[in-house]
């Protein structure tokens, strides 16, 4: 565990000192700060003491803003030839892979907390829903961990950073996006499945405030389907 | 630890970069590890560290094999792989307390190691810099810091001395041979002076095999067929001298190289005491020996008839 931790913190500090860090949450803060207090259906505009305009801002940027932190996290290692100190130093695949998701997750939360005050405001404004909000928050969270996953397994694909990028993407869009709309082409079993892929449905449900095990389920699946895909990919320089 | 290699085989799609290679390297010694580009040596390195999987055969560290203790053995190895990859962010300091951490070393004692290895590599003026401000020079000993920071017994450098400048070589073979005291170290390079100024044995390898393994002086001894002079002979025609140097007892072939100074190449066959007969010859004709040269096959001259066939 203290190598993972290890790992996880000079990931960290690197974000910090490359900028990426810092970009990252300005263009996070801004985004969701300025729709959900100023512009579009914002919080005066609805009038109530609800972070549902935050959350669903949230589920946009983040997906665009987690490939761009992921996608260096092994494919610049592999450019540089880190990968290898890194690999025969004495720690596992399975800890190099898990410190760079913590890293990135970390990374996230900090993002998230800074958005702390919105509750803060609205608590002082109205009387809103403090479970329901926590609900937001971890769903988001959830999220974020599966994209992250994904985006590491995109990572590991590739020495190209920019091609690192566009995979997370695009798998990362059908989850988004492209099963929900699928999902209303099918009907019945299939249409379900379809249904249970979507992410969106799944977030969802816990912005709404309703935590589901077949939610945690799905999430910590694609978490869990992202770490082992990437730790392959790792471990394909030990065969032929 | 030794290190005992045993038929170790790996290929690449379907050509095999390593073909068979068997050696042993004792502790408190230092291999050099010999070969063109793309001989294996590389290959073979990374599968010793455990980087790679093995193709076939096996490496046993320690009588360990690599194939099923290489969690455990990472811990005895210090690896420099080939270019000296460093992150490039990091300032020195911060680096070596990372790599300290990753190798298992103890938390009391990491401030300790970091700082002996700053001491011991004399980085002490760069500790603080980030590693991309560094000159090649001293990335270079960034890079064996980092391999030896956990005190290692099995050390595996890649090229230590490519891209340096001839005072930084002197500098990091001084100090790759204080450390390699107790150590068992493997070195590959292509510069062939270095093998020879810092390993206690040879290892040359081409095409997956190896072609050649002792020391420098029992390689020079396999590859001297014949017995090398350079001579200066003066006050004597060139005639006479071809004539008197055909009667030799011995002498396999004569050919002038400066006939005007008297400069010759001769060759004979070992044993036969050429430069005795050369030199009654000179007294019997009132002829003067200016120089008698043996020529030692020269390391360079091996390794090409080696991995040129």
């Amino acid at each position: 565990m203290s190598s993972v931790w290890v790992i996880a913190r000079r990931e960290l500090a690197s974000f910090f000192d490359s900028l990426i860090a810092y970009i990252l949450l300005v263009l996070f803060l801004g985004f969701s700060g300025f729709f959900t207090w100023l512009y579009g259906s914002d919080i005066f505009l609805v009038g109530q003491a609800s972070l549902q305009e935050f959350f669903s801002v949230a589920f946009w940027t983040l997906f665009f803003f987690i490939p761009a932190i992921t996608m260096r996290l092994l494919a610049e290692e592999r450019k540089t030839g880190t990968i290898e100190l890194l690999l025969t130093k004495a720690i596992t695949d399975t800890q190099v892979v898990a410190g760079k998701f913590l890293a990135a997750l970390l990374l996230i939360a900090i993002a998230l907390l800074f958005t702390l005050p919105y509750p803060l405001t609205l608590a002082a404004l109205g009387h809103p829903d403090y479970g329901q909000i926590f609900c937001g928050y971890a769903g988001l969270l959830l999220m974020s961990a599966a994209y992250i996953s994904i985006g590491l397994y995109a990572s590991s694909l590739t020495a190209n950073q920019i091609v690192a990028f566009l995979v997370a993407l695009f798998i990362s869009l059908f989850f988004h996006l492209i099963f929900g709309v699928l999902s209303n082409q099918f009907s019945g079993g299939t249409g379900q499945f379809v249904d249970y892929l979507s992410l969106s449905s799944h977030f969802e449900s816990m912005a709404r405030g309703v935590i589901d095990t077949t939610d945690l389920v799905y999430f910590l699946s694609i978490v869990l389907a992202g770490l082992l895909l990437a730790q392959l990919q790792l471990f394909k320089r030990n065969l032929d | 630890m030794d290190i005992h290699i045993e038929n170790l085989k790996k290929t690449y799609g379907n050509q095999a970069a390593v073909d068979g290679v068997s050696f042993e390297v004792r502790a408190g010694e230092i291999l050099g590890f010999l070969g063109p580009n793309g001989a294996g040596k590389s290959t073979t390195m990374k599968m010793i560290t455990g980087y790679i999987g093995i193709g076939g055969g096996d490496i046993r560290i320690g009588n360990r094999s690599v194939r099923e203790h290489s969690a455990e053995l990472k811990k005895h190895i210090g690896y420099l792989p080939e270019h000296n990859p460093l992150y490039e962010d990091m300032p020195v300091m911060d680096y070596l307390r990372f790599c300290a951490e990753l190798q298992g070393v103890p938390k009391q004692e990491t401030t300790s190691r970091v700082r002996q290895m700053i001491r011991q590599c004399s980085l002490d003026a760069e500790k603080h810099k980030k590693i991309a401000e560094l000159s090649k020079g001293y990335r270079q000993r960034v890079g064996l810091a980092q391999a030896m920071i956990h005190d290692p017994e099995v050390l595996i450098l890649d090229e230590p001395t490519t891209g340096l400048d001839p005072n930084q070589i002197i500098e990091i073979r001084k100090l790759i041979r204080e450390l390699g005291k107790a150590k068992t170290v493997i070195l590959s390079t292509h510069i062939l002076p270095e093998v020879e100024a810092t390993c206690d044995r040879i290892l040359i390898i081409n095409k997956g095999r190896i072609v050649a393994d002792g020391t420098a002086e029992t390689l020079r001894r396999q590859a001297r067929g014949q017995q090398v002079l350079q001579v200066r002979i003066e006050d004597a025609e060139e005639q006479d001298l071809r004539a008197d140097l055909s009667l030799l007892p011995g002498i396999t072939s004569y050919t002038p190289v400066d006939p005007a100074l008297g400069r010759w190449h001769i060759e004979a066959s070992p044993g036969s005491g050429i430069q005795r007969s050369l030199f009654r010859l000179c007294v019997d004709r009132h002829w003067v020996l200016t120089e008698l040269i043996p020529v030692e096959t020269r390391l360079e001259d091996i390794f090409r008839d080696l991995t040129l066939n």
